[in-house]
């Protein structure tokens, strides 16, 4: 049985304090990636390309780097930061000999890591603004899309997390799992030009309709599916989040 | 009564860990577990504390079950685990008033009692020192300090001194009985016989998930051993000789390859018997917790 208390918010704040105390650390860390594809492929490759779906190749670039920074944040927080905490440091094991139960701690460390993609999205964001690169108010919305993101990736790096047996697991899932999504969900060229399959596989990853939405609320236009895009982000959320949080409480309670 | 256990079992997977368990730990009491590796009393420490959920028969920490409501029961709990598992990222002060904070403890209290605490483990000149700066001493005193946060009704401590130097140890025996002095309940394990024996006024002694026998430490070792103890090094002379001129005295015999053990209640005459008989490398010793322990659990080694 699933129990989740308010004192999830007591584990976020002990991520809190923590990575303010390695906070240029944390800073270069995430951002370094995210700039140099931008820089690279936006302003080095973008040079050869024309323009894509009407924009400049960086243009189109940008939107998906956003979102893109934010899944890897969270990807990286709630597997090897968390396993750390699990495994290496027995940080969970005093925390539930607590009140606070390993479901919280657990949904503390998902909701950690979706904050962490936030913040790393929304520096992600200031950068890309300082390029202008943004052309609508609607990009607000951006911190929002972000933190949805960094969510439903969390708990899907938490479910990996629940299962993996040491820091080499999670090389498999970045490279096999990650790292296909990152270039298959239409941030690096656009979906239409590819085989139907692609498309269609494409299609199931929620990425690629975060990617979708970034990329209207920076440029202002209308999203072709946004009811569709949504529940993308949302729905799997949910059904990840109860399934790590029981996978983890299975592994750490016997 | 802090905890009452009854036919308490805990199977892991294929293996027995703790098997049909009974016991009482009264208010204000030291209670203590000893026994050899995988005896058990980690997994029982570990039920305690509502880390294992038990496999079948009853338990009650502090008038409730820890699996029907394991918030209430751990509130009022300090738990020092085996591995010391501070919170590496923080300093030592804020490890506690974190700690405090997972108790629901408001701010403004919980930095006041850090301070009381640090005080009483001695260690508030380390107030803002990281923890991987700390000599294994400290680490477990911030330990015990941790444990005290919540001003817990039961403190359960599995081997507080493991690892230790002797200063080290006595510092942490001597906290320990300050807090005994301050009727705080307690339920230790050790490997160490003297710590028992110092620390504890109930003992339970544990061997392959069952409890051999609980008694006060006096208590066992006078039910089990006497009052004395004779060790005879064997010296390459066969055991069989030294029975046969020992066999008019009324002793319990225990030998091992090296040595030959009586347990006697007055050992004067045997003792002059043994001498007259030219047996030279004898030792005359009060009997302690180590031979009642040896003698329940056995010489063989345990993995």
């Amino acid at each position: 049985m699933i129990k989740v208390s308010s004192r999830w918010t007591k584990v976020w704040y002990r991520n809190y304090i923590s990575f303010l105390k390695f906070f240029y650390v944390n800073l270069v860390g995430n951002l370094g990636d995210p700039i140099l594809y931008l820089l690279a492929m936006g302003f080095g490759l973008g040079a050869f390309l024309g323009q894509i779906e009407g924009v400049s190749y960086v243009q189109f670039l940008a939107p998906g780097i956003i979102v893109s920074s934010a899944m890897f944040a969270a990807v990286y927080e709630c597997t090897f930061e968390s396993f750390l905490k699990m495994i290496h440091l027995k940080t969970y094991d005093a925390i539930i000999v607590t009140p606070v139960n390993i479901e919280d701690v657990v949904t503390g460390d998902i909701v950690w890591g979706a904050t962490k993609a936030m913040l790393s999205g929304i520096m992600m964001f200031v950068v890309i603004t300082v390029f202008g690169l943004i052309h609508s108010w609607w990009s607000l919305f951006i911190p929002l899309l972000i933190f949805l993101v960094g969510l439903h990736f969390a708990c899907f790096a938490m479910l990996i997390t629940a299962w993996a047996p040491n820091f080499d697991y999670f090389s498999y899932f970045l490279e096999l799992v990650i790292t296909p999504i990152f270039f298959f969900s239409g941030i690096f060229f656009p979906l239409s030009q590819s085989p139907g399959w692609l498309r269609a596989l494409s299609g199931t990853f929620p990425l690629t309709h975060a990617v979708e939405l970034s990329r209207a609320l920076v440029m202002g236009t209308v999203p072709q599916r946004p009811i569709t895009n949504i529940l993308f982000l949302i729905i799997p959320s949910i059904g990840l989040f109860y399934w790590s949080v029981w996978r983890m409480k299975k592994r750490m309670i016997k | 009564m802090v905890v009452v256990a009854k036919n308490l079992i805990k199977k892991y997977k294929d293996t027995m860990a703790v098997n049909g368990i009974e016991f009482k730990v009264q208010e204000k009491e030291c209670f203590g577990f000893i026994g050899p590796n995988g005896a058990g009393k980690t997994t029982t420490m570990k039920m305690i504390y509502c880390f294992v959920p038990r496999t079948s028969g009853d338990l009650q920490v502090l008038g409730r079950d820890p699996s029907i409501h394991p918030e209430l029961v751990k509130a009022n709990l300090g738990v020092v685990p085996q591995d010391n598992n501070l919170d590496e990222d923080l300093n030592v002060f804020t490890n506690l008033t974190m700690y405090a904070n997972y108790f629901d403890i408001p701010k403004a209290i919980a930095r006041t009692r850090a301070k009381e605490l640090l005080a009483f483990v001695q260690l508030t000149e380390k107030e803002k020192v990281k923890i991987n700066e700390l000599s294994s001493g400290m680490k477990r005193r911030l330990m015990i300090a941790r444990g005290l946060i919540n001003d817990p009704k039961l403190l359960i401590l599995d081997e507080p001194t493991v690892g230790l130097d002797p200063q080290a140890r006595h510092l942490i025996w001597d906290r320990l009985h300050e807090l005994k002095k301050q009727n705080v309940s307690m339920i230790i394990t050790t490997h160490y016989m003297d710590e028992a024996t110092e620390l504890c006024d109930r003992i339970a002694v544990m061997d392959k998930g069952k409890i051999m026998v609980v008694g006060k430490p006096k208590d066992l070792i006078r039910d089990h051993i006497g009052e004395e103890v004779v060790e005879v090094m064997l010296m390459d002379m066969p055991a069989g000789k030294l029975k046969q001129d020992t066999s008019g005295f009324n002793v319990t015999l225990e030998e091992t390859s090296q040595k030959c053990y009586f347990y006697c209640r007055d050992c004067r005459s045997l003792l002059s018997h043994l001498a007259d008989k030219g047996y030279k490398h004898i030792l005359r010793r009060p009997a302690t917790l180590e031979d009642v322990f040896l003698k329940l659990t056995g010489r063989d080694l345990v993995d």
